[in-house]
């Protein structure tokens, strides 16, 4: 199932209206072959909207969609041979056994008997699941759900890998064994499609990162061209024993060249594209009856890009996922 | 890739999970039980009317067999998202939705054997045309079948599948001619009887028990095919619109 093109998908004007609303309004982006590439925005951007037109689960209004080269575009299903989803929520049978599951996702894909019955034990295996293979689906735990759902998703080894938000909702170490696991099989040559809520673990796994605001593309780059231009800028963090909501404004006058902005969890960032002087500030600050408890100087990060570009904190959007907040 | 592969796990799935289950069997049995017991009291009659009941009795448990489970089992899968992994494998959505069908046309065909068994060991059924009886099973098996499919496909919630059910089932319990005979109904709902695809396969199963068949059986089993067609590519084109939009 070799792809024979540098793009793996490639999508031209791809536009999808919900009556009034426009979920996917003009899209273009390249995904190339063997590539990690991450696609980020707040809930209701048309991040999952996207994403079932890519995989054949809905139509598109306008544009074009080559999928390892097979033209979309007239049948959203064409080429799904190629094509392996891991959707956001578990999607599995609950009354099926780890194995069964499996098992039969590979038979939809037309895998023979014995060779279903061996990729599945292998995945097991690596899923670290063997001991709950026999077990129904639904008596697991969420994240050997997560597990075995990504396991049926690669059964049939596809050369693209759509994975929607692979980690949320489950504990620490089966998310780093996840990303882990969604690692190795980069270094395998899958491409990955991939939708998250955690902005450190996009800036952690993926080549190029995609943002989609209000169903727009708004930026593509990879993740080091992204942070690049902010890491000429000095960050530095502020906490305070006591309220602060004076601050930014005191500080704006004080300092014009200064970004002073107030975070959601009550400190003050101030942002400067020179060096701040925190031993000054600190005193300045507490000669003005402000108590100082905390300064800390940040790295500039993907989250940073992110804020830039959605005016949303990272903090409030993993929230706002957990409420659930997609459209379709 | 070998789209059969698919087919069969779909539908040896579906069988395991949701047909051979313990209540599916006994209601099977109970069904039509509950039927010709209820028949007697009404009328009075015995053993000797079993023959007269028989073809409607066997329409109506395949009736229920097939709407209820396949509408039922679809909008359960729809809505857990299960079915969204069949639409997402890579085989051609007629076969997909043959293979999902298959179990409920295999159910709701033995399903109407089960009334046949029992009639086997009360009554005489060596006058009974097979060669006319056994195609009508199995037509009205895959019309009931795909009316369930259509039924799945313009519902959202399963206890919609099965109100919506009722909706087709009740009337033609009585305008098909499985109890009633179409020609003692009033003259103002006696061409509403021949809009369900029921009637022209029971007007196949009385012709074959009883002799008595108001239209000849070849008619009967190809505009009861047309049925059966008409009601797979008008869900496959809801499918396409709804599902996949």
């Amino acid at each position: 199932m070799e792809i024979g093109h540098k793009a793996a998908i490639a999508v031209k004007g791809l536009a999808k209206r919900f009556d009034d609303v426009a979920a996917v309004a003009g899209v273009d982006f390249e995904v190339r072959s063997g590539e990690l590439f991450g696609f980020l925005g707040p809930n209701g951007a048309g991040k999952t909207t996207t994403i079932n037109m890519l995989t054949g689960l809905a139509r598109p209004d306008a544009g074009s969609i080559r999928i390892g080269g097979i033209d979309c575009s007239g049948n959203p299903r064409a080429a799904q041979h190629l094509v392996g989803v891991v959707p956001d929520e578990s999607n599995l049978y609950p009354e099926l056994t780890g194995f069964e599951n499996l098992c039969f996702c590979a038979a939809l894909y037309g895998l023979a008997k014995r060779e279903r019955e061996v990729r599945a034990r292998g995945l097991l295996e690596d899923f670290s699941l063997t001991r709950a293979a026999d077990r129904k689906f639904g008596g697991y735990s969420k994240g050997m759900k997560r597990k075995l759902t990504i396991a049926a998703g690669i059964i049939h080894r596809p050369d693209i890998l759509f994975l929607d938000e692979p980690t949320t909702g489950i504990d620490v170490a089966s998310a780093r064994q996840l990303r882990q696991l969604v690692s190795d099989l980069h270094r395998k040559g899958t491409t990955i499609f991939l939708t998250t809520h955690y902005i450190e673990e996009a800036e952690r796994l993926c080549d190029r990162i995609a943002f989609i605001v209000e169903g727009r593309i708004v930026r593509i780059e990879t993740v080091a061209d992204l942070i690049q231009p902010l890491q000429a800028r000095q960050t530095l963090q502020l906490a305070f024993a006591n309220p602060v909501d004076r601050i930014p404004a005191e500080l704006g006058s004080r300092f014009p060249d200064f970004e002073c902005s107030l975070t959601k969890k009550g400190c003050i960032r101030l942002i400067s594209d020179g060096p701040i002087g925190v031993g000054p500030l600190v005193r300045l600050l507490e000669d003005s009856g402000y108590v100082v408890t905390e300064a800390r100087r940040l790295q500039s990060s993907l989250e940073d890009v992110f804020m830039q570009i959605t005016g949303l904190e990272a903090e409030v959007m993993r929230k706002e996922k957990g409420k659930g907040g997609k459209r379709k | 890739m070998k789209p059969w592969i698919a087919f069969w796990n779909i539908l040896a799935k579906d069988m395991r999970t949701y047909y051979l289950k313990p209540p599916n069997i006994s209601w099977g049995i109970i069904f039509p039980l509950a039927w010709t017991g209820m028949f007697f009291i009404k009328t009075g009659t015995g053993m000797e009317n079993i023959a007269t009941i028989l073809p409607g009795v066997v329409a109506v448990s395949i009736l229920f067999g097939t709407t209820s489970m396949l509408a039922v089992t679809v909008t359960f899968e729809k809505k857990n998202r299960s079915f969204e992994r069949l639409l997402l494998a890579p085989i051609p959505l007629e076969m997909l939705m043959l293979a999902k069908t298959s179990g409920a046309i295999i159910m709701g065909s033995v399903n109407a054997f089960v009334p046949i068994a029992m009639a086997l060991f009360l009554t005489d059924l060596s006058n009974v045309f097979w060669g006319a009886f056994i195609p009508a099973v199995l037509m009205i098996a895959v019309a009931s079948t795909f009316l369930g499919l259509f039924i799945a496909v313009a519902v959202s919630e399963v206890f919609e599948a099965q109100t919506f059910s009722n909706f087709f089932r009740f009337p033609m319990i009585f305008l098909c001619g499985l109890f009633f005979p179409i020609e003692r109904l009033p003259m103002l709902l006696k061409p509403l009887a021949y809009v369900f695809p029921l009637t022209y396969g029971v007007d196949v199963l009385h012709g074959a028990v009883n002799g008595r068949h108001v239209m000849p059986f070849a008619l009967d089993l190809v505009i009861l095919g047309g049925f059966c067609v008409g009601l797979f590519t008008l869900s496959l084109y809801n499918i396409r619109k709804r599902w996949i939009k």
